[in-house]
């Protein structure tokens, strides 16, 4: 509630929480983020995507965690007690995003934000839905969505 | 959450109400059908259908109240011996049962009830009653047919004047009737001329807030009888003063409605019940001179049951400005006439309704108890402390309480199966008699009680496969006669607690599956290869697969082909099995096999794969080790299990879900010997076995979606998410190593 207050305040700017997957920086929106969690050990899902760690026990309920790495297809070591695990609230649907550590939260003035150059084939450009730099580094801000496991895509 | 409007609260526990009426009326029928004579059983049927009546008086539900009088009349006529309930009879007698919870369901929903529908029924129930009573017959159509317009001079002129006095008692409104609708009923009979009788209201010091003030004189002029002026007032028999007389005076034209009370038409209660008379009351506190010519308008509906929060406001307000003496000099209210004795169904024992909400939140509470409770216990092991320890007993105890209170809350959930059984009655009445078969159902175990939402999701299967049993299942009349059958078809629905699940089965004794048909079929649809070996059972099982359909004609009943594949379907969602057994010439059997609950399982926690996975253990029939020698290969990549003198298929379950790559040497592995519902067994290599034990499902479908051989997934001990097998789903998925010949039929079609 406070938090939607103090967005419509400061009309243009959108708060984004921003992490690293690799030597990656991404952000996403940080009122779609429900908590930040450690590292717990996912148990596997049989016949799942590779990029599906699993699911974990979230105070009673079973939560589904994606690796961005994976997702993403960025190289990493494999995941340690040193990752974190980005709660997020997608499309009516809790899942855990798996990344390396959370560094910041920012508040970016949407006119800041730019649409990621049309670079056709690269992988990436389907999860990152617009770019902006902050301290002269590029910040990927996160199609959570597109993240997401195609639901119907699985269960075939 | 809760509705704010009182009315809307009174109504719907009214339909509630219903619902259990029509549940007894069904009961008392079909008990009569089974031979009971005594009065009791019809008069339960009587009294619901009176109950229903009165209700629906109330609330003005009139074709509810026209359909359930007639057929009140009728059980009438049945209950003082003038009719006899033979076997046509009661059929119309379920039918209209039928009718009437349909008419229920319409004025629940708003729906508008299609005549068609009602008409041949109710004309039905007239014949039954004979010519005597026809008079009576035209006049109760007549208030549906012939919308009687007021105020036609002509009728006026024709037509006999009654006068009227109705004095409503203090209890008319403590019972939740409502003058104004009594009124409005008159004026659909005839024209109404109106008198309020205001002689006696006291002063306003005095005024009881809670009592009958008001009178009313009225002249109808009505071409109806006075039997049916009196029955306007039927439901406030005994709670008012009431006079029809007949005068032979013409309405004086001078007679002017009291000023101030509003017309008919325009009355304060719609709009009052919510804004105007809380207002009126604020200002009876404020300002109470200018009050008292408002008041007589909004005192009818004061103390109305519709508004009874207000009203006991209303005392409240009033008293404030009352002192005790001057409220005791109050007139005493006349002492009530002995009311009609309340109308009640049979004696039930006493039951809550409670939110099913609240329920969901309990069955919730006590999942995560039992989740804590074996973290807890997990913990002291951990901790080293002996079992013969007061900590260690003491959780032993905790442990028993906690499977006591969650057997106890799951068996609120836990409904009888009788009101879908009396569901699945009526299909059969329906599609036997548009295929013009008859048919009896026979219900065994109707008392046998299943978790609610496992009823709720079964009764459309279930609906559907009563429907192939009437339509494909049992033979034309003709054909049965011809093989020396009773002409009369017989459907068997039946229910069971069977080692943890419940088992519910619908069979007929009609012609059996045509094997041969059902094969050439399936061969012609290219469901399965032509000249495949098939064993019977397998050729049963094609009867599920999508796009089979054997009749010739597609009737309105059944027949499009889409029916038991999505029947499957729907039974394996809820985590239940179905199974056909049949006999040539002596009929089908479907067997659907359901978990008890949707919420807990008795399950094996085993290893694989370093993995801990959960089996139902109600698929285990019995673990053994595995000795080099038992293992036999079959095929290049197939291995199957000796067990004792038959031969099972084997799989390695980490191989299976994934988790690894296939052992050289299973010596010594683990093997959980699993039964599938039709009756084959497989063995399953875990790792280790850990215990058993109780777990709470936690669904994969909403956060997740379906995994391949995975039921759903449950929180350990320890709080990691262990994973709850599905061997039926797991065995027909089987990859690599073991692949049955069935689950190639599977993939054929």
């Amino acid at each position: 509630m406070n938090e939607d207050a103090h967005l419509q305040s400061e009309s243009t700017d959108r708060e984004l929480l921003s992490f690293r997957v690799g030597e990656q920086e991404y952000s996403v929106d940080i009122m779609s983020v429900r908590e930040i969690r450690g590292w717990t050990r996912p148990t596997p899902l049989p016949h799942s995507a590779e990029y599906v760690c699993g699911v974990i026990n979230l105070r009673g309920t079973v939560l589904p965690i994606i690796d961005l790495s994976r997702r993403l297809a960025i190289k990493v070591e494999e995941a340690s007690e040193r990752n974190v695990i980005i709660v997020a609230h997608i499309r009516h649907q809790t899942v855990g995003l798996l990344v390396d550590a959370v560094s910041d939260i920012l508040a970016i003035p949407e006119s800041e934000m730019q649409p990621p150059p049309d670079t056709a084939s690269d992988h990436e450009r389907g999860f990152v839905k617009s770019l902006t730099i902050v301290d002269g580094r590029m910040l990927r801000i996160l199609d959570l969505e597109s993240v997401l496991p195609d639901q119907r895509q699985d269960a075939a | 959450m809760t509705t704010p409007d009182p009315m809307a609260e009174i109504r719907a526990s009214f339909f509630i109400e219903c619902e259990e009426l029509l549940e007894a009326l069904q009961d008392g029928l079909s008990m009569i059908d089974d031979g009971a004579t005594d009065d009791e059983t019809v008069n339960v049927c009587f009294r619901a259908v009176h109950s229903i009546k009165g209700g629906a008086g109330a609330f003005g539900l009139d074709e509810l109240v026209r359909f359930a009088h007639r057929y009140e009349t009728v059980l009438d006529e049945v209950r003082g011996g003038r009719l006899a309930p033979e076997h046509d009879a009661l059929l119309l007698f379920m039918r209209a049962a039928d009718v009437l919870s349909d008419i229920v369901r319409n004025c629940r929903d708003g729906i508008v009830t299609d005549p068609d529908a009602v008409e041949p029924t109710l004309r039905e129930l007239e014949a039954l009653t004979g010519a005597e009573e026809e008079e009576e017959e035209v006049c109760d159509f007549q208030p549906m047919t012939l919308s009687l317009d007021i105020g036609i001079p002509d009728t006026v002129e024709s037509d006999p004047t009654y006068e009227i006095i109705f004095r409503p008692e203090p209890e008319l409104f403590q019972s939740g009737n409502e003058p104004l609708f009594l009124l409005s009923a008159l004026k659909e009979i005839g024209s109404v001329e109106t008198e309020c009788d205001l002689s006696n209201i006291p002063d306003l010091s005095e005024l009881d807030p809670e009592g009958a003030c008001l009178g009313w004189k009225i002249r109808l002029t009505t071409d109806r009888g006075q039997s049916e002026i009196e029955e306007v007032f039927e439901f406030v028999e005994g709670l008012c003063t009431l006079k029809v007389s007949e005068s032979n005076t013409a309405p004086a034209a001078g007679l002017v409605a009291i000023p101030g009370l509003p017309p008919l038409e325009e009355s304060p209660i719609d709009d009052a019940e919510n804004e105007t008379v809380p207002d009126q009351r604020t200002q009876s506190t404020d300002t109470p001179v200018d009050i008292s010519p408002r008041l007589t308008l909004g005192l009818p509906d004061a103390p109305s049951a519709s508004s009874e929060a207000d009203a006991s406001k209303t005392e409240d307000d009033n008293s404030a400005g009352l002192s005790t003496s001057e409220k005791a000099s109050t007139p005493a209210p006349t002492p009530p006439k002995p009311a009609k004795p309340p109308v009640q169904a049979t004696a039930t024992k006493a039951t809550v309704r409670v939110d099913l909400e609240r329920i969901e939140r309990l069955v919730n509470l006590v999942g995560e108890l039992v989740i804590n409770q074996a973290m807890l216990s997990q913990s002291v092991t951990q901790a080293g402390i002996p079992a013969n320890s007061p900590v260690a007993q003491g959780l032993e105890e905790f442990m028993q309480l906690t499977r006591d209170i969650q057997d106890s809350v799951m068996m609120i959930r836990a409904q009888p199966v009788k009101s879908m059984f009396q569901r699945m009655a009526r299909i059969v009445r329906e599609s036997s008699a548009s295929l013009d078969k008859r048919v009896r159902l026979v219900t065994v175990g109707d008392t046998t009680e299943v978790d609610r939402t496992v009823i709720e999701r079964l009764a459309d299967p279930l609906t559907h496969m009563i429907r192939n049993a009437v339509d494909h299942g049992l033979e034309e009349t003709s054909k049965r006669v011809a093989n020396g059958k009773q002409e009369e078809g017989c459907i068997t629905l039946s229910a069971a607690h069977r080692s943890g699940r419940v088992i519910i089965e619908v069979s007929d004794d009609g012609a059996g599956i045509n094997r041969e048909k059902v094969r050439t079929i399936a061969e012609e649809k290219g469901l399965v290869p032509i000249g495949q070996q098939l064993t019977d059972a397998e050729i049963d099982a094609l009867l599920f697969l999508p796009g089979f359909s054997t009749a010739k004609t597609v009737s309105n009943l059944s027949g499009r082909g889409v029916g038991m594949d999505v029947v499957r379907k729907s039974i394996q969602d809820l985590g239940g099995r179905v199974n056909i057994t049949s006999t040539p010439g002596k009929g089908t059997c479907f067997s659907i096999s359901l978990p008890l609950t949707l919420a807990v399982l008795d399950g094996m926690v085993v290893e694989a794969a370093e993995e801990t996975l959960v089996v139902p253990l109600g698929s285990i029939v019995e673990t053994l080790k595995v000795r080099h020698d038992d293992m036999r290969a079959m095929g290049p990549n197939t291995q199957v299990l000796q067990i004792r003198d038959s031969f099972v298929p084997l799989m390695d379950l980490g191989v299976e879900l994934g988790f690894r790559e296939p052992r050289e040497d299973y010596n010594g592995s683990v093997v959980l010997l699993i039964s599938l519902e039709d009756g084959t067994r497989s063995a399953i290599i875990v790792d280790t076995i850990q215990e058993q034990r109780q777990v709470v499902i936690k669904g994969l479908q909403d956060s997740y979606g379906h995994i391949p051989g995975i039921a759903a997934a449950t929180i350990l001990g320890d709080g990691q998410v262990a994973l709850i097998l599905d061997p039926v789903d797991l065995m027909k998925n089987a990859t690599g190593k073991t692949r049955s010949t069935l689950s190639q039929l599977e993939l054929a079609g």
